[in-house]
């Protein structure tokens, strides 16, 4: 009760489910890279993933329902936020805060958006929005003729950038946040983790569009 | 000195409330800001006008009284400093200052610059007490605390309870406050009997009383006049983990 309803314990299912999100967009990013390998590596990869069987569904509920509870916790403590605080006095100037800890409810959100896009591109497939080329030896599609294709689009690049562009704004304040939320912080390590989490968020960028972009600047090709 | 002031003008509560432009045509760089005002509301009563409500007490910095939001910042962006302490110096010749009451809806506005704290009281009051032996007066050394905890304690017990931070916090929450309170007794022997307890009721008092909920901003240390370390946030976190599984 008083760790879904409460203030502190809301911030804690806040910041657990961040670890798992955080962590899985670490592991994804390790596992797109094998795109700079070649075709074998990554499709090899993608292969290995669906022989889990079962255990492919397990992990899927449990980024859902981690996924699930961020945002719902997040939009609600979000809007006590903003019912908590009146209108603005004429001068606001912020003295320590940055635009990425104040937009946190933007970037999510529009991460949410881009992870829908992002699930009906490369995971559902929908037909038409993008090619689905099937291996008949292993009943799956290409990976890689997939991906390389699909960031044929300028449309779709731009997509891409701007979610990643997102993703570096949440995390690069949600790291540290979480540190402090679980009561690991303290005055010497407050500083470090600030930094350490503009880092880990600055990687996750570079490291995500350098994909789309080696496609664009043809690098990587069919 | 010549000064251009937008005050914010507030009947009550549910007043709007707006900005009103006074001048402040002869200010002495050796005034304090509240002299500055004293000086402005002179002229105001002599004009037969209403003149402008403040919050004040101490005048030198501890009390936690005067409460206003100068240029945008809660006490005037001064590092550790309170309305009180800050000096007409700070400022030049000519210059416009915009004064501002604290914001949030935990503070309503009673007139003017003047809000009600009484949820600052009530996040207190819902900490409830401590346990102590009845008896004689316990020897001054029978209870060691070591130089490093008391030190903490006293770090965190700097809180005069002005408020600046939730008037500073983009989410009007009362934690800096909160984990402050938590912190000082969480640490020492007198307040460690009752503090899964305490850490539970004051959390859940800020929220009661219509503060928000802490989204790691740290703008509240930025604009505290004592310097109060999110550190304590952290602790109180801390300590409200301990207390959940308690």
């Amino acid at each position: 009760m008083q760790l879904t309803q409460s203030s502190v314990g809301r911030k804690i299912i806040m910041a657990v489910t961040g670890i798992v999100l955080v962590g899985f967009v670490c592991v994804h990013l390790l596992g797109n890279s094998s795109m700079f390998v070649g075709a074998d590596a990554i499709n090899a990869y993608a292969q290995k993933l669906h022989s889990l069987g079962p255990f492919v569904w397990v992990f899927r509920l449990v980024m859902l329902v981690a996924f699930a509870l961020h945002i719902v916790f997040g939009i609600q403590l979000t809007l006590e936020n903003k019912a908590a605080t009146p209108e603005a006095n004429v001068q606001v100037k912020r003295l320590k805060t940055g635009f990425g800890a104040e937009t946190m409810i933007v970037s999510g959100l529009v991460m949410l958006a881009f992870v829908i896009y992002h699930l009906l591109h490369f995971t559902v497939q929908v037909p038409g929005m993008g090619v689905y080329e099937m291996n008949e030896a292993t009943n799956m599609v290409n990976v890689y003729t997939m991906v390389v294709a699909g960031f044929k689009s300028v449309l779709t690049v731009i997509i891409y950038l701007a979610g990643m562009f997102f993703l570096f704004l949440h995390v690069s304040h949600g790291f540290q946040s979480l540190f402090q939320t679980l009561g690991l912080s303290n005055d010497k390590s407050l500083p470090v983790t600030g930094m350490v989490s503009k880092l880990v968020g600055f990687v996750l960028l570079l490291g995500y569009i350098a994909i789309p972009l080696s496609i664009v600047f043809g690098c990587i090709k069919l | 000195m010549k000064l251009k002031l937008h005050v914010w003008r507030q009947n009550g509560p549910n007043d709007q409330g707006k900005l009103e432009t006074i001048d402040a045509p002869s200010v002495s760089p050796d005034q304090s800001f509240l002299e500055m005002l004293d000086d402005v509301n002179q002229t105001l009563a002599l004009e037969g006008k209403d003149v402008i409500a403040f919050d004040h007490d101490c005048r030198e910095g501890i009390c936690g009284m005067c409460s206003q939001v100068i240029n945008g910042v809660p006490h005037g962006g001064q590092d550790r400093t309170t309305v009180c302490q800050l000096h007409m110096r700070k400022f030049k010749d000519g210059d416009e200052i915009f004064i501002e009451p604290w914001k949030a809806r935990a503070f309503p506005v009673i007139k003017d610059l003047v809000v009600d704290r009484n949820g600052l009281e009530k996040i207190m009051q819902a900490g409830g007490y401590t346990s102590c032996h009845t008896g004689g007066v316990a020897d001054g050394n029978a209870l060691p605390i070591g130089k490093p905890v008391a030190d903490y304690s006293m770090d965190a017990a700097e809180c005069i309870g002005c408020g600046a931070c939730v008037a500073s916090c983009p989410n009007s929450s009362a934690m800096l406050y909160t984990g402050a309170k938590v912190a000082q007794l969480a640490v020492l022997p007198q307040g460690k009997i009752e503090a899964a307890k305490r850490v539970m009721a004051m959390t859940e008092a800020a929220k009661e009383n219509g503060f928000g909920n802490c989204s790691n901003h740290y703008e509240c240390q930025a604009s505290c006049p004592k310097g109060v370390d999110v550190k304590f946030i952290s602790k109180l976190n801390r300590e409200y983990m301990k207390a959940l599984v308690k």
